[in-house]
């Protein structure tokens, strides 16, 4: 569904990304791994149309969409989660997912004034879905709280949970298990699977936690300053000398 | 801890004097034709001198003061207090606005016409300050050059009244129209901006507006302004004592009471009241819906609401616009009430006036904003007796406001949309 062909990015001098491809299918969990600093979250930037690629060709369900704007890509269905995690700190939870909603909810002013049995219909259809959501990821009591102030943990699971209710088709999640202990990653590892088995979401993740990326990856890119390295099923990954040499460290 | 402060406090009063001189010691003297320069009397001289010796004083002994202040009793024993929870706030909230709208309503009968016609300026500084509040406290677009809009509602009505003849009620929604079609055109070449540059290039905007309105001779009347601009009506019934326009009947008259001065004036100040009521209401209203939660989540965060698919352009456009429509507003009634315009009505200072309102009031709160309104056009007012120093007196209390609540007079804490549990 997600074919990317020679895909580079250059700042000024720095050509951050040289030539990588890669393609996700329906149905499929694909790893994109590198040591700090290799390109991967600018492949990320580029995906999801913060930036404008310098090169290449990325074509998401047989249509070109490089340069696109980012609300418009997003709207396609490819949504994207952040290194840093991006919540609406002084909005509450369930209004973090609301938001995520505002292209299903009718933008017809007129009848958001004067609340209209269509109008609420939708409202109340878009709490609904937040509902199942923030259950779905273990958050319902925490429902109305205010987002900035949730565990590091539940933020991530939040902000996770804002992609789902947009209804995506790709899910592209920037390190998910940054900062998180060995429970919640376990946690975090079940949840994806789910995403990938029960909605049927392809998802692409970038992370540096292997046990992770080991367990649930259908295949695995490597990227090592900002060229492609190896590609291929975990195992086949694991067993590639030039992959051990830059990443996993020569033992 | 004195010596420490010793060479902080003499900077303090050398500053003082550096400062006060020029200002207070000196004064221009008309001598014929030619100005002249004057020292002022010894008293002033004096009284700059002790000004300075107190400055030192208190920043030298300024720890010990602090600390002893400290100790007082609390001012405020509910400042420690729990917030009480949001569904009891809210209906609060909304009994105290009915409240003061009620009141509002039935005050006019009983002050006099001075009071009555300062309040309908009050009502149209909480239009004003509601609808920069939607782009600066909502949105966080911070506006220099709102003024510019209220000048396109109040000149719509103004040009449209002196060259088509056309009334007030036609002219309210065509001169709110302009103004949001005029935020929309600003809206476009500024959607990339943010923080610093979007201020300089809406406060360009403001004096765009205020220059052409001023050279504009032909059209504009230019520095002269533009006068006559007709009263409101009441279904065809004028206020004034003779009827001014065909067709049309005068108040007093189909009312068989006397003429009076003060009808007009009440009128006016209930049209303003229930504009400013409309508005509150609406802007309330779209704070609870999609486009308000909008504008919330790209002022806390642009990445992460484009990263959900929100259009960056569509979600300020219509900030910028909604709050263009409501400045509309009150330039046609303002231009209504005043009966003439000039471009010195739209100046700079308006703008910032408007500002001061919002941020005093509590960015995004609407009870702040109207308290604040209320506040920042009555105290120069009831600071009359300080002639002078009235803007003084005005300027310290704000900066002391800044000081002890920076977050404004209401902060706003918004209502948070709940999700109620179905068990």
């Amino acid at each position: 569904m997600l074919d990317v062909q020679n895909l580079s990015m250059r700042f000024g001098g720095l050509l951050a990304v040289d030539q990588v491809s890669l393609d996700v299918q329906e149905h499929e969990i694909v790893s994109v791994i590198g040591p700090n600093g290799a390109g991967k979250t600018t492949v990320f930037n580029c995906l999801s149309g913060f930036y404008t690629p310098t090169g290449g060709k990325i074509v998401f369900e047989g249509q070109e969409v490089q340069g696109k704007p980012d609300y418009k890509i997003s709207r396609l269905g490819m949504v994207r989660t952040f290194q840093h995690v991006r919540l609406f700190n002084q909005m509450s939870v369930v209004e973090n997912l609301l938001v995520a909603q505002h292209r299903h909810l009718n933008t017809n002013l007129l009848s958001g004034l004067i609340k209209t049995p269509n109008y609420r219909e939708r409202e109340q259809k878009s709490l609904d879905r937040a509902a199942y959501w923030l259950d779905r990821v273990g958050l319902l009591d925490l429902a109305n709280r205010d987002a900035g102030n949730l565990a590091y943990g539940q933020q991530r699971r939040l902000e996770i949970a804002r992609c789902m209710v947009t209804e995506p088709k790709l899910l592209m999640l920037d390190e998910p298990a940054a900062g998180l202990n060995p429970a919640e990653t376990k946690n975090l590892n079940q949840l994806i699977v789910s995403l990938k088995e029960d909605y049927h979401v392809s998802v692409l993740l970038i992370e540096h936690d292997m046990s992770l990326v080991m367990d649930i990856s259908d295949r695995i890119t490597v990227i090592n300053q900002g060229r492609p390295l190896a590609s291929g099923t975990p195992s086949e990954v694991r067993e590639n000398d030039d992959v051990i040499k830059a990443y996993l460290g020569e033992a | 801890m004195i010596a420490h402060n010793f060479k902080h406090a003499l900077f303090c009063a050398v500053v003082t004097m550096v400062v006060a001189y020029p200002i207070l010691g000196l004064n221009l003297v008309a001598r014929g034709t030619r100005v002249g320069l004057e020292g002022a009397d010894t008293t002033t001289l004096v009284a700059i001198f002790v000004a300075a010796v107190v400055v030192f004083a208190f920043q030298l002994y300024r720890d010990t003061l602090m600390a002893a202040l400290g100790k007082l009793p609390k001012l405020n024993p509910l400042a420690h207090r729990e917030p009480m929870p949001q569904a009891k706030r809210v209906k609060m909230e909304s009994w105290i606005l009915t409240g003061i709208i009620v009141l509002a309503l039935f005050w006019p009968f009983f002050v006099s016409r001075g009071s009555v016609d300062l309040a309908t300026l009050v009502l149209i500084y909480v239009m004003l300050a509601l609808g920069l509040n939607v782009v600066v406290g909502l949105a966080g677009l911070l506006d220099l050059g709102y003024v510019a809009f209220y000048a396109v509602g109040a000149y719509t009505f103004a040009l449209l009244s002196q060259y088509m003849g056309i009334s007030f009620w036609m002219a309210l929604p065509l001169g709110a129209l302009l103004a949001a079609l005029f935020g929309l055109v600003l809206g476009f070449p500024v959607l990339r901006l943010r923080g610093d540059y979007l201020a300089i290039v809406t406060l360009g905007f403001g004096e765009i507006i205020r220059i052409l309105l001023n050279n504009w001779t032909a059209v504009t009347g230019g520095p002269n302004g533009i006068g006559g601009i007709p009263e409101p009506t009441l279904f065809g019934m004028e206020f004034g004592r003779r009827v001014k326009e065909e067709g049309n009947t005068s108040f007093h008259e189909t009312f068989g009471i006397a003429y009076s001065g003060e009808h007009k004036v009440i009128f006016l100040y209930l049209i303003a009241l229930v504009l400013a009521v409309i508005t509150a209401l609406v802007i309330r209203r779209l704070m609870r819906m999609p486009v308000g939660r909008a504008w919330e989540a790209l002022r806390e965060d642009e990445i992460a609401a484009r990263s959900l698919g929100l259009s960056r352009t569509a979600v300020k456009l219509s900030a910028f616009t909604i709050g263009a429509f409501f400045a509309g507003f009150a330039g046609t009634v303002f231009a209504s009430k005043q009966g003439f315009i000039s471009p010195e009505s739209f100046v700079f200072l308006e703008s910032a006036i408007i500002l001061a309102i919002v941020v005093l009031g509590g960015m995004g709160s609407q009870l702040g904003v109207v308290l604040a309104a209320i506040a920042v056009t009555i105290l120069p007012e009831l600071a009359r007796e300080f002639s002078d120093y009235r803007m003084l007196v005005f300027g310290a209390a704000m900066v002391l406001m800044m000081v002890w609540r920076p977050q404004g007079l209401m902060p706003m804490r918004r209502a948070h949309i709940e999700l109620k549990r179905q068990e």
